[in-house]
């Protein structure tokens, strides 16, 4: 589903994020990024959503070419990516039911559409009850799973999370696991960056280490770091 | 557009008017005083058109023919000056009649003029009235080359000036608008500004979530062209009712200045002053999203 070929990208600064990156992954698949910060993970994250543009090499996703896309392709692009980050981003002044109607709002869905929709989505991320209650008076865990509802609302093919248990503790961090594994057996591909070893151990999926903007490891079944 | 895109849109920009009120206030304040000021101007160079054109109307020429002139050269001449391009009226004024008109002006004092009768100093003459305004000097001058023309009087000197002053008040009054124009957009550009500025987190994450750059853009569009529209209708209303209550109190105290009462001429003025307004609010506020929404 998405092909990365001898991806370099160069900052405007000069920082080189990433230096001839080859990746394949395929629908459905569920893969770690990991490797120390600075190392160019978040730069292939966003490469995947056009919000960078790659400096040298070739990006298909889903049979498209992300480096020939206009501009004007990118929203419909992002519209099939659901992104969940460490800082949730969700809206303070929006109740939980309007944070997630929002991903829906600006596709320009209609009121029936999102009656509809949304708290069914609430549902599954179990916060029916919390639907009317703003983001600052729920907790970390919770808020993290509004960001979750309002990335899976629009039936994305891909997940893209940017280090999701960072602000998480280690109990709420695994009740979050869960639920993506849950979106993941739907048959959502997902990417996760994380710094997470413990989790990363034991869920024994496909691992992906970047070290100074390079692939240094790729291996189905992986662990966080083979110890020398 | 679904409706309830358009709903969305709406709400969003009067949230955005409501949060950043005191803002919205001088914004629109700003604008209504531009175009307030802009109105006035436009007002001001309707008038003075009018005024002039009133004068340039008015504007003769008096063409002086020699003593010895016979009647028939008088004649001949009459056919070839009212022939010349550019001439819209000609009258032959002979010496008796220049006289007579002479005595009807100093009337009580006319003894003055005693014993002219037998010596009439005054000469024949040929008042002309031209098409436009800008063909008296060039047509003076020609009058004058004729052998049997003594002298051309047309004012010499007041019609430049009248010209000059015409040109002089629709250029200031040009600049003075263009200036206020800028202003008001810079103003607009400023306020919608600071509400994508105060907007910018959620504009980054209905970016992530696949909203179209016009999405993101059109409820600030909205927003400046309501602040123009507002500021606008302030200043059209200011400016209908100010102007209404000077031609009254000028019909009292001063009847003979004739000031521009015609509705077809200043309906298009006020409507011209809505629309400014809406233009100015929608290009004050690409302005300020062209730099933020970027890519």
């Amino acid at each position: 589903m998405i092909q990365l070929s001898g991806v370099t990208k160069v900052y405007p600064n000069g920082v080189r994020a990433l230096n001839g990156v080859s990746l394949r992954i395929r629908k459905g698949e569920f893969l770690f990024l990991v490797g120390p910060s600075g190392a160019g993970k978040s730069t292939l994250m966003k490469l995947l959503y056009r919000e960078e543009f790659p400096t040298r090499g070739q990006i298909i996703f889903g049979g498209k070419s992300l480096v020939r896309m206009r501009p004007r392709e990118i929203p419909y692009l992002r519209r099939s990516i659901g992104m969940i980050f460490q800082d949730f981003r969700l809206l303070p002044q929006k109740t939980v039911f309007e944070n997630v109607a929002f991903a829906l709002e600006v596709i320009g869905a209609s009121k029936r559409e999102i009656k509809r929709t949304v708290p069914a989505v609430l549902a599954m991320v179990g916060l029916a009850e919390k639907a009317e209650v703003f983001p600052d008076h729920l907790s970390g865990g919770e808020q993290q799973r509004v960001s979750v509802a309002r990335a899976i609302v629009n039936n994305p093919v891909l997940i893209i999370a940017d280090e999701p248990t960072g602000n998480l503790d280690p109990e709420t961090s695994w009740e979050l696991m869960k639920l993506l594994v849950d979106i993941n057996l739907h048959g959502t591909t997902i990417i996760m960056a994380t710094h997470a070893w413990d989790i990363v151990n034991n869920m024994k999926k496909r691992v992906v280490e970047l070290v100074d903007g390079r692939i240094v490891r790729d291996e189905e079944k992986g662990v966080y770091r083979h110890e020398a | 557009m679904r409706l309830n895109t358009f709903i969305y849109y709406f709400r969003e920009a009067f949230h955005s008017i409501l949060r950043n009120s005191w803002l919205s206030v001088a914004s629109i304040g700003v604008v209504a005083v531009s175009l307030l000021i802009l109105g006035s101007s436009l007002l001001l160079v309707l008038n003075a058109n009018n005024i002039a054109d009133n004068l340039e109307s008015s504007v003769e020429i008096s063409v002086f023919l020699k003593d010895e002139t016979t009647p028939e050269e008088v004649e001949e001449l009459e056919d070839t000056l009212g022939a010349l391009p550019g001439v819209a009226e000609l009258k032959f004024v002979s010496k008796q009649e220049a006289l007579e008109e002479m005595q009807d002006n100093f009337g009580e004092q006319r003894d003055v003029l005693a014993g002219l009768e037998e010596k009439n100093p005054l000469p024949d003459t040929f008042r002309v009235k031209t098409q436009t305004v800008e063909q008296v000097v060039p047509l003076a001058r020609e009058m004058a080359a004729y052998p049997q023309v003594d002298q051309v009087r047309y004012g010499q000197g007041v019609v430049e000036k009248l010209l000059e002053l015409s040109r002089w008040v629709r250029t200031a009054g040009l600049v003075t608008m263009v200036l206020l124009a800028i202003a008001a957009i810079f103003l607009i550009a400023t306020t919608i500004r600071l509400s994508v500025f105060a907007r910018r987190k959620e504009i980054g994450i209905m970016k992530f979530l696949g909203a179209t750059n016009w999405f993101v853009r059109f409820p600030f569009l909205l927003e400046g062209m309501f602040l123009g529209l507002a500021g606008a209708l302030l200043a059209v209303g200011a400016v209908y009712y100010g102007y209404l209550s000077l031609i009254r109190s000028i019909q009292i105290s001063l009847p003979f200045m004739q000031l521009v009462t015609d509705r077809s001429l200043l309906m298009p003025m006020l409507e011209g002053l809505l629309v400014l307004g809406l233009a100015f609010g929608a290009v004050g506020s690409l302005i300020s999203l062209r730099k933020f929404l970027n890519a």
